[in-house]
C-alpha cells in the first residue's frame, strides 16, 4: 500500500510552500523521519520529512515548484509499487490551480489508499483558515447556553481551508484566545483536540508546536477586565483604532553603559555584544519589576506572563521577521549577544523554526544603524508594547551646571493603552532608563 | 527439545493477548501466543460470555413472569432449571473459543499449548521448548478469581465458591450470599435470583457497584430489592464459619452485628493478576506497589525493554475491552509504528444485570470533587415511548455536561439496553463532541437512544419531552 506524500503546514501561517530541492530520488529506500525534500515556507526554509517507510516510488512535482498545503508531491510505496493514481494525481500547484479554474471538467486529486489511516499518515491539511478562525477569535466568552457556531469551519467545502478541530478544542481554543489555526493537531490525522489547546494555552498564541524551537515559558497570570479597564479600553479603541497606541520618549545617558562595554569586551574580544544587546538586557530586567508592561491585551483580560521573552525586530531581504531571545532577563549579556547575531543570521538565511519567531512578550526594533535619532514603533499584538531604540550619538547636556558632551540615545515606548496607563508606561521607562545608566544594576 | 523464533511472543490468549497476536500478523510480523488453558481466556471461557448466557435466561425468565400475562401470552407456571441454562452457557463459551482458534489459523498466528515461563528478555520456555522473541515478548496473562481468607471465606470449591464455580454448578443452590457488590457480584446476583435462588447481595462500600455514579447504584439497589434480593451495603465481613453444606457470615451493618446463613457464599470482591511463576523476577520486570505490572502508558513496556505487558496484569481497570485495545496498541508500537496513546478516561464500564448500567467518564461525585462547573442532564426511560412500549421503563440516561466548554464529562445509562447505548457517548467523548452536537444528530423515533438526545438537551435546560 502506497502512502501520499503532501505539502505539510511547516509553519503557522503556511497556506502554499516552495519545494526547493528533493532530498531523495525516485527508488531511493526512505525511513520514516527521513528528510524526503527542501521547503520553502513563508517564514524559513524547512525540511519536509517521510511519515512513512520505504521507497520513494513517485514525485509528483519538480524541484521549484509552489504547492498548497494539504496537496500530494509523491508516493512512498514498496520498491517496484506503481504510484496509485500515477498520470492523474496531479497535485494542485499554483500553475495548474489557474488551468483548473479555466477547465471545469478537470478531475480533482484522488486520495491514494492510504493503510491504517491515523499511523501510516499524511499530513494535516491544516492551512490557516481566516475567515473561519476569525469567526472564533473574534467571538465573546461563551455564555451558559450559546449555541455552537454556526460558521462551523467545518462546513467549509475548501479541503485546505479547513481547521480540523474538535467541538471542544474549538470553544476551549475560543475562551483562551488560541488562534486555533495556528495550533498542532495530535489527534488522528491531524485532528485538533483538547490537549493540543490545553498545551498551547500556556504557550503563546501564534504558536504552533514547533519541531525544534526552545522551551516556551509555562506560566502567565490572567487578569479579569475591571470595569473601569473595560470602559478604558471601550473609549479609546472608539477613539483611535482597534489598538489605542500612545508613545512615550525619553532620552537616555549611554556613557557609563558605553564604558562598561569596552571595558568587558577588551576583557574578552570573542564575547562581543552590541548596545543593542544591552537595551535588551536591560529591558528584560525592567519588565521583571512591571508585570503590565509584559503582557497581552486578550480581548476580554489581560495576560501577564511570568516569563520574558523579548523578539528583536530584524530587517531581511524582502521585509522583517522578529526572532526572539526567550528568557533574557535571566541571560548574559554575551549569551544575548550571541543568540541574536545567530538568529539574526539565520533569519536573513530563511532558517528559522517557527518556534524562534512567535510567541513574544515584549519587543524591541532598533533603527539607530540607519542614522535615526527616534521613531515610533507599530505594536505587534497581541502583545502591549513595543520599544523603538534611537541612535547613540554625542550631545552637548547639562551635568552640575557644566555643559559637557555625553553619549546619548532616544527611547520610545509604544503602549496599548488598554493594557498600559500613562503613568505604567512611564514607570518601566524610568526603571528602564534608570537601568542603562546604571549598568551596575543589571549586576545587582 | 526446540527452538523456534518468532518477531512477536505473546504469553496469554485472552482478550488481551490474542488480538495482539492478530494484529502483529496484520503488520507483517510473525507471531505466537503461549496458552496453557484455552484460547479466549476468562472472558470467553469463564468470564464476559457465558455470564452473558446466563443473564439472557435470567432476563427472559423475569421478563416472561413479569409481563407475559399483561401482553398477552399464557404460559402457565414457570420452571426454570440452572443446569440446562448452565450448559447452554458453556456451548456459547465453546463456540466462542473456537472462533479465536479459528482467527489464529486465518492469521496465521502459531498457537503453542503449555505453561510459559520467561527465562531472559528474549525466550520463554514452554516445558522442554524455548521460543525466541526477535522484536518483543508481551505479557497477557490475565488475573483470577480470589477469596479473602482472612476472615475465613478462603474458596473450597463447595460452599465457598467463585464464578469459576458457580458456572458449572448444575442446579442453583437454594441460598446464596454473593460477596462483593461490583459487576461480578451484581450480575451473579441477578442470574441466582431469576432461578429461584434466596440472594444476599453484600458489598463493603456504602452501595452496590460502588464505580458507578451514585444514582446509577440507587435504580439497581431497587431493582434488585424489588426482585427479592437483599441487599446490604456498607458491611463488613466479620467472621465466615465455613462447612462443607453451608456458611455462617458475621457481619457488622451500621455498627450493628448480623448474622447469614447461606447454602453457598459467592465471592466477588476483586480479582489477583497472574504475576507468579512466570519469571518476571527472574529477568526484572517490576511490579507496581499494587502488584500490577509496572508500564509505561505510552508503550505499555514494562521495565525491561523489549518486554510489554497488557490487560489485567498491567492495570485497572481489569476489563477485557481495555485489554483488547492495549493489545491492538501494543502490536503497533512493536511493528514501529506510533499509534494515538490510549485513553484510559474513555474506558467504558458495563455491568449486565438487569436493568444494565453503563458508563464513560467521570461520576457526578469526581466531577465535584475535581471542582468543575457542571450541570447534569437526565432523562427517565419512563418518559420515553418506546421504553413504555417494550415495558422497560426502569432507569434513565444521564450526561453530565461541563458549562464551560461543553464538554460530557461523564455519561451514564441504567435501562434494558445501556449497554449498546452507551456508545454514542463513547463516540462523542472520544470525539470530544460536546453536548450540542449530541442533539444535532437527529435521533430515530420511537427509540430508546432518544433518551440520549433528550438528556443531553435537558443538560443545556431544553429538554422537549419532560
Amino acid at each position: 500500500m502506497a502512502t501520499k506524500i503532501v505539502m505539510e503546514a511547516l509553519s503557522p501561517t503556511m497556506e502554499e510552500g516552495r519545494l526547493v530541492e528533493w532530498k531523495k530520488n525516485e527508488g531511493d529506500p526512505v525511513a520514516v523521519g527521513d528528510v524526503l525534500a527542501e521547503v520553502e515556507t513563508d517564514k524559513a526554509v524547512m525540511e519536509l520529512v517521510a511519515r512513512a517507510a520505504g521507497t520513494l516510488i513517485k514525485r509528483l512535482v519538480e524541484d521549484g515548484a509552489i504547492v498548497a498545503v494539504a496537496s500530494p508531491v509523491g508516493w512512498i510505496g514498496e520498491a517496484g509499487e506503481a504510484a496509485p493514481g500515477d498520470s492523474a494525481a496531479a497535485p494542485a500547484t499554483r500553475a495548474q490551480a489557474v488551468a483548473r479554474a479555466a477547465e471545469p471538467t478537470a478531475t480533482s486529486v484522488p486520495d491514494g489508499p492510504t493503510e491504517s489511516q491515523g499511523e501510516a499518515s499524511t499530513a494535516p491539511p491544516g492551512g490557516p483558515a481566516p475567515a473561519s478562525q476569525t469567526a472564533y477569535v473574534d467571538r465573546a466568552p461563551r455564555g451558559e447556553s450559546q449555541p455552537i457556531p454556526e460558521a462551523a469551519p467545518a462546513s467549509a467545502g475548501d479541503d485546505t481551508a479547513r481547521v480540523k478541530a474538535s467541538p471542544v478544542a474549538r470553544r476551549m481554543a475560543a475562551d483562551k484566545g488560541v488562534d486555533i489555526a495556528s495550533v498542532a493537531g495530535t489527534g488522528p490525522e491531524g485532528r485538533i483536540v483538547k490537549r493540543d489547546i490545553e498545551g498551547a494555552s500556556s504557550t503563546p498564541a501564534g504558536m504552533a508546536a514547533a519541531p525544534t524551537g526552545a522551551p516556551i515559558g509555562t506560566a502567565f497570570t490572567d487578569i479579569p477586565l475591571s470595569q473601569m479597564r473595560k470602559a478604558i479600553a471601550k473609549r479609546l479603541v472608539q477613539s483611535i483604532g482597534p489598538i489605542p497606541t500612545y508613545y512615550l520618549t525619553a532620552e537616555v545617558d549611554m556613557e557609563r553603559a558605553a564604558e562598561a562595554r569596552d571595558v568587558l569586551i577588551a576583557q574578552d574580544e570573542k564575547g562581543k555584544f552590541s548596545f543593542n544587546d544591552v537595551v535588551i538586557r536591560a529591558a528584560a530586567a525592567a519588565l521583571r519589576q512591571h508585570a503590565w508592561v509584559n503582557a497581552w491585551w486578550m480581548d476580554d483580560r489581560v495576560r501577564q506572563w511570568q516569563d520574558i521573552h523579548i523578539g528583536v525586530a530584524v530587517a531581511v531581504e524582502d521585509g522583517l521577521i522578529t526572532p526572539i531571545v526567550r528568557h533574557a532577563d535571566r541571560k548574559t549579556l554575551r549569551a544575548i549577544g550571541a543568540e541574536v547575531r545567530d538568529l539574526a543570521s539565520r533569519a536573513r538565511d530563511k532558517r528559522l523554526n517557527p518556534g524562534e519567531y512567535t510567541g513574544a512578550t515584549f519587543t524591541i526594533s532598533n533603527l539607530g544603524m540607519f542614522g535615526i535619532d527616534e521613531f515610533t514603533a507599530v505594536i505587534n499584538p497581541p502583545e502591549a508594547a513595543i520599544l523603538a531604540v534611537g541612535r547613540i550619538e554625542p550631545k552637548p547636556v547639562v551635568i552640575n551646571g557644566e555643559v559637557v558632551v555625553r553619549r546619548r540615545m532616544r527611547l520610545t515606548l509604544s503602549c496599548d493603552h488598554r493594557v498600559i496607563d500613562g503613568a505604567t508606561g512611564a514607570a518601566f521607562l524610568k526603571t528602564l532608563v534608570g537601568m542603562l545608566e546604571n549598568p551596575l544594576a543589571l549586576v545587582w | 527439545m526446540a527452538t523456534s523464533s518468532f518477531d512477536v511472543l505473546v504469553l496469554g490468549g485472552g482478550p488481551a493477548g490474542y488480538p495482539a497476536a492478530i494484529r502483529a500478523t496484520q503488520l507483517g510480523l510473525t507471531a505466537a501466543v503461549i496458552e496453557r488453558d484455552r484460547l479466549g481466556g476468562v472472558c470467553v471461557n469463564i468470564g464476559c460470555i457465558p455470564t452473558k448466557a446466563l443473564l439472557h435466561s435470567a432476563a427472559m425468565a423475569n421478563a416472561i413472569r413479569k409481563d407475559a400475562k399483561e401482553l398477552g401470552i399464557e404460559t402457565g407456571e414457570v420452571k426454570t432449571d440452572y443446569g440446562v441454562a448452565m450448559k447452554r452457557s458453556r456451548r456459547v463459551s465453546e463456540q466462542n473459543s473456537k472462533g479465536v482458534e479459528f482467527l489464529m489459523k486465518k492469521n496465521k498466528v502459531t498457537v503453542i499449548k503449555g505453561t510459559g515461563i520467561l527465562t531472559s528478555k528474549n525466550t520463554i520456555a514452554v516445558g522442554s521448548d524455548t521460543y525466541t522473541a526477535t522484536r518483543g515478548i508481551v505479557i497477557a496473562t490475565g488475573s483470577r478469581t480470589k477469596g479473602i481468607p482472612p476472615v475465613g471465606l478462603t474458596v473450597n470449591g463447595t460452599s465457598v465458591i467463585t464464578s469459576d464455580e458457580a458456572l458449572f454448578l448444575e442446579a442453583a443452590p437454594k441460598t446464596l450470599a454473593v460477596v462483593g457488590a461490583g459487576a461480578v457480584g451484581s450480575e451473579f446476583a441477578d442470574i441466582f435470583n431469576a432461578f429461584g435462588t434466596e440472594v444476599t447481595l453484600i458489598e463493603a462500600m456504602p452501595r452496590v457497584l460502588p464505580v458507578e455514579d451514585a444514582e446509577s447504584s440507587d435504580v439497581i439497589a431497587k431493582a434488585f430489592t424489588k426482585r427479592g434480593i437483599t441487599v446490604l451495603a456498607g458491611v463488613t465481613v466479620l467472621k465466615a464459619d465455613v462447612k462443607d453444606n453451608g456458611v455462617t457470615l458475621h457481619l457488622e451493618v451500621g455498627g450493628k452485628t448480623q448474622t447469614i446463613a447461606a447454602e453457598k457464599v459467592l465471592m466477588a470482591a476483586g480479582r489477583a493478576v497472574n504475576t507468579e511463576a512466570i519469571g518476571l523476577e527472574k529477568v526484572g520486570v517490576k511490579l507496581t506497589d499494587r502488584g500490577f505490572i509496572q508500564i509505561d502508558t505510552a508503550t505499555l513496556q514494562t521495565s525491561v525493554p523489549g518486554i510489554y505487558a497488557i490487560g489485567d496484569v498491567a492495570g485497572a481497570p481489569m476489563l477485557a475491552h481495555k485489554g483488547t485495545r492495549e493489545g491492538m496498541h501494543v502490536a503497533e508500537v512493536i511493528a514501529g509504528h506510533h499509534p494515538k496513546a490510549i485513553d484510559y478516561t474513555n474506558v467504558p464500564s458495563v455491568t449486565y444485570c438487569h436493568p444494565e448500567v453503563a458508563s464513560v467518564g467521570l461520576t457526578e461525585e469526581q466531577v465535584k470533587e475535581r471542582g468543575y462547573d457542571y450541570q447534569v442532564g437526565r432523562f427517565p426511560f419512563s418518559a420515553n415511548g418506546r421504553a413504555r412500549a417494550t415495558n422497560e421503563t426502569d432507569g434513565f440516561v444521564k450526561i453530565i455536561r461541563d458549562k464551560r466548554y461543553g464538554e460530557i464529562l461523564g455519561a451514564h445509562i441504567v435501562g434494558g439496553h445501556a449497554s449498546g447505548m452507551i456508545h454514542e457517548l463513547i463516540l462523542a467523548r472520544t470525539n470530544e463532541y460536546t453536548v450540542e452536537e449530541v442533539d444535532l444528530a437527529i435521533h430515530a423515533h420511537p427509540t430508546l437512544s432518544e433518551a440520549i438526545a433528550e438528556a443531553a438537551l435537558d443538560s443545556l435546560g431544553r429538554a422537549v419531552h419532560i
